[in-house]
């Protein structure tokens, strides 16, 4: 059945509602592909084979009696484990969730089970989403299919892994600085930041409020518009969701735009970035140009990458990124403390002080500890201007660097990452080198765009090189429609891992 | 202004006592703050919470607009400025009552500032006390501690809607905190904001207290204390004189017991010694580390919204004493019992606008009205009587038709009845008799079985007065209270041959 793990989302849904196979089909041959699969890469933390089958009959049997059929029926779907479910467990891949079970579900989950999505599982991830490797997993790391030696990237480096490894139709992971997008690029597939608001965040598990979004991660660029005409709108129980009508993405998506302008960051083309990737996207202006799109050049101040005498990478969006993420974050995962629920030290301890940081102390993984110190300390008494006040600042500068860029273009072309993807322990020692593996991403979250990433190419080591798009804020139609022309066009290779072919 | 003078043997010392005072309020919604379980006390412990005030992984808060309608009215009713703008920040700190381990409250922006309460003080003075804020917040939960092994948590307080008022520094006596206190919470409970009920814990206070002390021409500071969750105001009372005789003492004790060298301090209090207790100095408070929580959009408060809250709120209780003193010449005690809620008044002026007599109303609601309300711990106007059945009862006094014994019996029966009093008087043979025979033939059996008092009237002499209202008894006592007393007299002089 290894056609029908081939099959994009959009392909699959359109088989299952023909007949020409079934969801319980479409699913069992995705839970085989795990079953062989997954033990290689471990992109998945737990997987409802029992679930899924009793999903994917009762469409169907809805398809059998006639009965109308939402947009995903029958496509099997891999879902971030930082997205609350009420079957199986939310563990945010952390010791401190290991077996907590929520008893209410993610708007953006309940979106898709809704549009008939069969839910395979729940993907790997870094702690509580922070890292860009998903090594810093409390369950392990997942592994790159492209090359098992290297990471997928990360927070949502499972969700990548399974699409890329034909393990999940398409996933759902979460982005707060590059979190999808970045694993996108790693892995060789499509992975949307939608605008800040686009997506209901009820359900996701806090790391940075204000910079947090769901997205889809998909093979092609028509899937990620199709999961996320799904998962897109309103949200009653989230004041910060805009209640915005969705476009239907799919129906402009193959009309080219005509007199596309493309912006050009010059500050993200210095020394910094990678030579194959650099000209991985000089390649795709070319293919642009060739659609009859213009490429300007447009500048981003205050996202400057500057490099040091001895290579080192410096940002100020980086570094105003890790003190409003981890300020916030030391606030959201205030909450785990052994009280209430999650991990409880099993230790005699004499007072609730003791209860909290021994609790605390065993739940949390390093990364974790490291970030919630960083926001305390930069909400800290007599610190709280110098960092936080101050990093406001820098993120008012980058997101009005952004409006201004976007009035002489229609999208932003950028990079997404400086490398392809590294090797496993490469960046685990330099916490900080690891955080600028994000130096291309963390600007959009920042301002609260819209970016999408999309496969450029391959590099000369067989890796995937990505590329992204940045629009306006609810320009996602406009970065889908663009996206779709380079796709059309660009007559990339099969983003298809080896591993799949010699492995089946 | 009152002071506490005192005299020292060293010397002429003043002591003026600084008080001000923090009053926690929860707002009487239907539901929570931020999601949308029940707000209500008493319920068996964690059945009012949802993953949202439990502080479960994932979940939002979404602002209840009621709760942010009903701080504005306690604002504007301080006559306080709303502001345009305002957020929601968090506050940080660890405790197991409070699950998200940071509560929701305002900081920098709170939604209104800069007002003020007329506070009265007994026998008509008044003193206004300025309000510096009044912002909205979450409550925490409560710890249990009824078992010997480990304490409990009752999150059905989480996330109730609670106001915190805070006044400036502007009271100087016990008395006058205690006024404030009740002031406050007779406003809060006119505007229908809150029920500040004290055993329910509705009302909280936290005063902070100093001293400034001259002596020769100089003046000392002491440290100021904030009393921390005082629950009614017998505690708010004792804690705030303890402070005042406890910072005297030490101040006299050691002259180097000032605010300079000892800065500000948090002490508890001890409800079963009445005294206050150090818990911790400035130097060691909480850092909460505020920051606008990304989780809400900041709140804004258009020009409309606030007119519409405003035009809600109507007249306020000391306008309607002074109305009421004014327009009815009732004394200051009635028109102030009258008011010390809304709907005992409205009651009132229900029964006026039919056309009932004032002071015959007046008599009748602070009589057995007052009587049986502070029987059954509820306001005059709860205890159940309408504007309807006051008005007729009033009507029938001002007729003669009944006397003011029998109406005060069929008062207390119009409480558990929508019958009207005539209804009720009749049933129980309560009217006023005023058939002119039947009150003559009780008048002719009076003087015919007592005619030492019938001679000693006669005779005019000085025992004729006394002798004149035993024979009134006695008529009274066979028509069982039921006989016109006008009638009676007039019948009893005619027959005793006084007319003439
Ligand atoms: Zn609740």
């Amino acid at each position: 059945m290894s056609q029908l793990t081939d099959l994009t989302a959009r392909r699959l849904a359109v088989a299952v509602a023909d007949g020409q196979t079934s969801a319980v089909e479409a699913t069992q041959a995705y839970l085989d592909a795990i079953a062989s699969r997954d033990q290689a890469i471990s992109a998945y933390n737990e997987t409802f084979a029992e679930r899924a089958i009793q999903q994917a009959r009762s469409i169907d049997e809805a398809r059998a009696k006639g009965a109308a059929l939402g947009p995903l029926a029958g496509v099997p779907i891999a879902i971030k484990d930082n997205l609350a479910t009420t079957f199986g467990r939310t563990t945010c891949s952390s010791k401190m969730l290991a077996d907590f079970r929520a008893p209410y579900t993610a708007t953006a989950v309940a979106k898709l089970e809704a549009a008939g999505a069969v839910i395979l599982g729940k993907t790997n991830m870094d702690e509580f989403a922070m890292g860009s490797s998903t090594e810093n997993s409390a369950l392990g790391p997942t592994r790159n299919p492209w090359d098992t030696g290297r990471v997928p990237g990360g927070s949502s480096g499972g969700s990548a892994a399974a699409v890329a490894a034909r393990l999940a139709a398409a996933a759902i992971g979460s982005d707060t600085g590059g979190s999808i997008r970045q694993p996108a690029a790693f892995c060789g597939v499509v992975g949307l930041k939608p605008t800040y608001g686009r997506v209901s965040r009820y359900g996701l598990v806090a790391y940075g409020s204000s910079l947090d979004q769901i997205g889809p991660m998909t093979r092609d660029v028509a899937d990620a518009a199709l999961l996320a005409g799904v998962i897109a709108g309103g949200d009653p129980r989230d004041s910060t969701c805009v209640d915005q009508s969705v476009p239907d993405y799919l129906a402009s998506l193959e009309t080219p735009i005509d007199g596309l302008r493309i912006g050009r960051p010059s500050e993200f083309f210095s020394e910094a970035l990678d030579g194959e990737i650099a000209a991985a996207i000089e390649q795709a202006c070319q293919v642009y140009r060739s659609l009859g799109a213009t490429i300007v050049d447009v500048s981003l101040p205050h996202s400057r990458i500057d490099v040091d005498a001895k290579g080192q990478l410096s940002s100020y969006a980086v570094a105003a990124y890790y003190v409003v993420a981890t300020a916030e974050a030391s606030s959201n995962l205030a909450r785990y403390d052994g009280v209430h629920y999650g991990h409880r030290t099993e230790d005699k301890v004499d007072d609730i002080v003791a209860l909290y940081s021994r609790s605390r102390g065993e739940g949390f993984g390093d990364e974790v500890k490291r970030r919630i110190m960083l926001g305390t300390f930069a909400l800290s008494s007599g610190y709280y201007d110098a960092y936080y006040n101050k990093a406001l600042k820098v993120r008012r500068l980058i997101k009005n660097d952004f409006d201004t860029a976007l009035t002489a273009c229609d999208v932003l072309l950028a990079p997404v990452t400086p490398t392809p993807a590294f090797e496993f322990g490469e960046k685990t020692d330099d916490p900080l080198q690891m955080y600028l593996a994000d130096v291309y991403t963390i600007s959009a979250n920042l301002a609260g765009l819209p970016a999408l990433a999309i496969p450029a190419g391959l590099s000369a080591a067989g890796l995937p090189i990505g590329m992204q798009l940045i629009g306006p804020v609810f320009s996602e139609e406009t970065l889908f429609r663009a996206a779709a022309m380079f796709e059309q066009a660009a007559n990339l290779p099969d983003m298809k891992p080896p591993m799949i072919d010699e492995s089946s | 202004m009152e002071t506490q003078d005192s005299q020292m043997p060293d010397g002429a010392v003043t002591i003026l006592p600084i008080i001000g005072l923090e009053i926690h309020v929860e707002l009487d919604t239907e539901t929570k703050m931020f999601c949308r379980c029940r707000n209500r006390f008493g319920d068996p412990p964690n059945t009012n919470v949802c993953p949202v005030c439990i502080g479960m992984p994932g979940v939002l808060p979404v602002m209840n607009g009621k709760a942010v309608e009903l701080a504005m009215t306690v604002g504007l009713a301080l006559g306080c400025t709303v502001r345009k703008f305002t957020k929601w920040d968090r506050k940080s700190y660890y405790y197991p009552d409070l699950p998200k381990n940071y509560q929701i409250s305002q900081y920098d922006l709170p939604l209104c500032e800069h007002g003020r309460l007329e506070v009265p003080l007994p026998e008509g003075e008044a003193k206004t006390v300025a309000i510096l804020r009044v912002h909205l917040e979450e409550d925490a939960g409560k710890n249990v501690h009824d078992n010997p092994t480990h304490t409990g948590v009752d999150l059905n307080r989480a996330g109730v809607p609670l106001l915190e008022i805070v006044s400036e520094p502007d009271m100087n006596s016990v008395q006058q905190v205690g006024a404030y206190a009740r002031a406050m919470q007779r406003l809060v409970r006119w505007l229908g904001a809150s029920q500040a009920n004290m055993q329910m814990g509705h009302m909280r206070f936290e005063p902070n207290i100093n001293l400034h002390i001259t002596r020769d021409g100089v003046t000392y500071k002491t440290p100021i204390i904030e009393v921390k969750n005082l629950n009614s105001f017998r505690a708010l009372e004792s804690a705030v004189a303890y402070e005042i005789d406890r910072q005297t003492n030490e101040w006299q004790a050691d002259n180097a017991f000032t605010l300079e060298n000892l800065g500000k301090q948090n002490r508890g209090y001890d409800d079963a010694t009445g005294q206050t207790v150090f818990q911790r100095s400035k130097e060691e408070a909480h850092d909460y580390r505020y920051f606008p929580d990304p989780d809400l959009m900041p709140v804004i408060v258009s020009a409309q919204w606030r007119d519409r809250v405003a035009a809600g709120i109507g007249e306020l209780p000391l306008a309607r004493r002074r109305r009421y003193m004014d327009d009815y010449k009732l004394t200051f005690k009635e028109a102030d019992a009258l008011t010390q809620d809304a709907a005992t008044g409205d009651l009132l002026e229900g029964a006026l606008e039919a056309g009932a007599d004032a002071k015959r109303c007046v008599n009748l609601l602070l009589g057995r009205g007052a009587a049986l309300a502070n029987e059954r711990g509820c306001t005059i106007a709860e205890i159940g009587v309408s504007a309807g059945q006051l008005t007729d009862l009033a009507g029938m006094l001002t007729a003669g038709e009944i006397n003011a014994t029998s109406a005060a019996k069929v008062f207390d029966k119009l409480v558990d009845t929508d019958d009207g009093p005539q209804a009720i008087a009749a049933a129980a043979g309560l009217l006023a008799v005023t058939d002119t025979a039947e009150i003559e033939a009780w008048v002719d059996d009076a003087i015919a079985a007592n005619t030492q008092a019938v001679e000693e009237v006669r005779s005019g002499g000085k025992k004729q007065k006394k002798a004149f209202g035993f024979l009134m008894g006695q008529v009274m006592q066979k028509s069982r209270g039921a006989a016109q007393p006008g009638e009676v007299q007039r019948l009893l002089r005619q027959k005793l041959g006084l007319d003439g």
